[in-house]
């Protein structure tokens, strides 16, 4: 959605503890919302299957990372030990299984790794300092102690006084509108 | 799951009812708050350590390593010894933070992020060691499969670029695991303190966090992946290092004990590391209402039950050089190391490693602070001596008697020991200083797990 200066993207509600929170959540969607977040700060199980998220597929990604690293490091030593420069020491075989383990496991357990920490951030579309709901007041909390609900204003039963109502009446200690900044 | 929080006889693992609001003031606090002279002091004592890393560091490179007092058949001495001790060292942090993560171990939680750092640190130090040990270190990406104008290319047989593959692999996985954790930690920080520019400069470095759950489904995968991907380094990065040793025909070192004899000799050194750093900071900070004296009793039974693996290491490494009946296995084991030149550092090893732990059977050893510190810097010492005597005692007497050489170090020898613990300490004190050391995220999240526990109970 083109974003302009003040345009409203929906609200924002901060509670005081996880299970009002996840009420929150389980009420609103029994009223037809459909596009909500949650903001908080530690991890609140039972979060993801209120809002019915999915789980993440990421660790699929890691695997094939994974297996090519292991691929790409067996395969290297191959070409470089036997088949470009072979070393007759002692007269061992120069393409040697055993001896190639180590190095395709460490590659495999690197490739892996690194795929997935860059590609949380980049699922998560971060870093990305500067968001919307940093401007909103209070939103603060979201990081130490409080637990904020988001209503995306694309939302179909989205309506600007009537879902700040319905916060309020779920007991939001505090119900604020995030405004675009460009 | 779920089981009960209270029942151990040294107490929970959150002493006290405080909000979450209390918690993060609590922990994170020190980062804002007006710093007092104590600091300065650490600052100025651990940088002096650093700088004399430098010293010896540029002397050892400007002039070349015949400084040291290694030798012919002493060739690899002070450098390994140190470089295994650190990279051992590192290995309870990694188990910590991955294999307690995977096994729901809740005590891990207000300790893993300082073991992590540790980790870091640690290894840091024990990869400047082979690296002067190479005397032209600039050449170091020698090691690196490039192509090269001679058409040559490192030799994957040697143990040589295992263990640069295992420690550069062990380096990075473990920072991006801690990066990884300390983001809403340092998300929090950056919503907290007073400063601006501490807003701005843990803001840069929070990426934006903003605790997102469509972020979340997202970053408990990938935590839980860099654990258990974490989790195999902590057994390979020191059985790989064992290679070094187990592939050679030296008596002393040729024996098939020794990957999981390094492994239990790590995690034994690392945990007594932990628990060296753990009683001065909840000390420092007052932090003995999230590392209570349940987390300083269970890092003292893991030092307990990983010094029993290393005595029975010990064991059999002599009872197969007996068994196996070499002659030249024998001398080494039962003559070499006990009675030959340096061997009051295989004693010390035995009585720092074998009789020192079993102190922590009795709880009144456990759960005294600063008995338990002394303890736990013998054990440091133990293994360091651990390692000096399988390498230099073994190299000291090898297969020919007329290459029998005593090992001495020289001063910059002990000034690169003694300066990479400057150098640690130095890291280590920015760290306290400048990043969150518990998890509080994580510390909120049991925290609420605990009292809804107790809520449940009461009803």
């Amino acid at each position: 959605m083109k974003q302009r200066i003040g345009t409203p993207l929906g609200l924002v509600a901060e509670f005081a503890s996880p299970e009002q929170l996840l009420e929150a959540i389980a009420r609103l969607r029994a009223r037809g919302y459909r596009q909500l977040d949650a903001f908080v700060p530690y991890p609140v199980k039972g979060l993801e299957a209120a809002l019915d998220l999915r789980r993440s597929g990421l660790n699929y990604l890691a695997f094939a990372a994974g297996l090519f690293g292991a691929g790409f490091a067996f395969w290297l030593q191959w070409f470089v030990n036997h088949h470009l420069f072979p070393l007759n020491i002692g007269g061992r075989p120069s393409f040697a299984i055993p001896v190639f383990i180590i190095v395709t496991f460490e590659t495999m357990v690197l490739f892996a790794g690194v795929t997935s920490f860059a590609s949380l951030f980049w699922v998560c579309r971060l870093p990305r300092l500067a968001h919307p709901l940093f401007s909103v007041n209070g939103f603060e909390t979201a990081s130490l102690d409080r637990f904020w609900l988001g209503v995306n204003a694309d939302d179909p039963t989205f309506d600007p006084e009537g879902t700040e109502a319905q916060l309020t009446e779920l007991g939001a200690t505090r119900v604020e509108m995030a405004r675009g900044l460009t | 799951m779920a089981a009960p929080y209270d029942d151990a006889p040294t107490g929970p693992l959150i002493v006290g009812t405080r909000t979450d609001a209390e918690l993060v003031d609590q922990l994170l606090s020190p980062i804002w708050t007006r710093k007092s002279r104590r600091w300065l002091l650490a600052y100025g004592i651990t940088s002096v350590g650093a700088l004399a890393l430098l010293v010896f560091a540029t002397w050892t490179v400007w002039t070349g390593i015949g400084l040291w007092g290694n030798n012919i058949p002493v060739a690899w001495a002070f450098a390994i010894t140190n470089f295994v001790w650190w990279i051992g060292i590192g290995h309870a942090g990694t188990f910590i933070s991955a294999i307690l993560l995977l096994f729901e171990q809740k005590w891990r939680t207000s300790i893993n992020r300082f073991a992590e750092a540790m980790t870091l640190f640690a290894v840091m130090q024990a990869g400047l060691f082979p690296l002067l040990h190479l005397g032209r270190p600039w050449f170091f990406y020698w090691l690196i499969p490039y192509p090269a104008s001679m058409e040559v290319w490192p030799n994957f047989k040697s143990a040589l670029p295992w263990d640069a593959a295992a420690v550069f692999t062990y380096f990075t996985i473990s920072l991006l695991f801690w990066y990884t954790g300390v983001v809403p930690d340092l998300a929090a920080v950056r919503d907290r303190t007073p400063k601006r520019w501490q807003k701005i400069v843990y803001g840069v470095f929070a990426l934006g966090w903003r605790g997102s759950a469509s972020h979340l489904r997202h970053y408990r995968i990938v935590y839980g992946l860099l654990g258990g991907l974490a989790t195999p380094l902590v057994l390979s990065v020191h059985s790989v290092v064992s290679s070094d040793f187990a592939i050679a025909q030296l008596p002393g070192w040729h024996s098939t004990i020794f990957p999981p004899y390094f492994v239990a000799g790590a995690i034994f050194s690392g945990f007594a590391m932990v628990l060296t750093l753990m009683i001065p900071i909840r000390r420092v900070f007052g932090f003995t209402n999230v590392i209570t004296d349940r987390h300083v009793d269970n890092v003292c039974k893991m030092i307990l039950v990983t010094g029993w693996i290393v005595a029975y290491s010990y064991f059999c490494e002599f009872f197969l050089a007996w068994y196996g009946g070499e002659p030249a296995e024998m001398y080494t084991m039962f003559r070499g190391l006990p009675t030959g030149p340096n061997c009051w550092t295989f004693w010390l090893t035995m009585f720092c490693n074998v009789v020192i732990p079993q102190l922590f059977w009795f709880r009144w050893f456990r759960t005294h602070g600063l008995v338990a510190w002394v303890l736990s810097l013998l054990i440091n010492v133990g293994m360091w001596c651990e390692r000096f005597v399988i390498i230099a005692l073994s190299l000291q007497r090898g297969h020919l008697p007329s290459m029998w050489h005593a090992y001495r170090p020289t001063v910059v020898d002990w000034g690169l020991l003694g300066g990479t613990i400057g150098l640690f300490s130095f890291l280590f004190v920015l760290f306290l200083r400048w990043v969150p050391v518990i998890p509080t995220s994580e510390v909120r999240e049991l925290n609420h797990e605990i009292s809804r526990e107790g809520k449940r109970e009461a009803a």
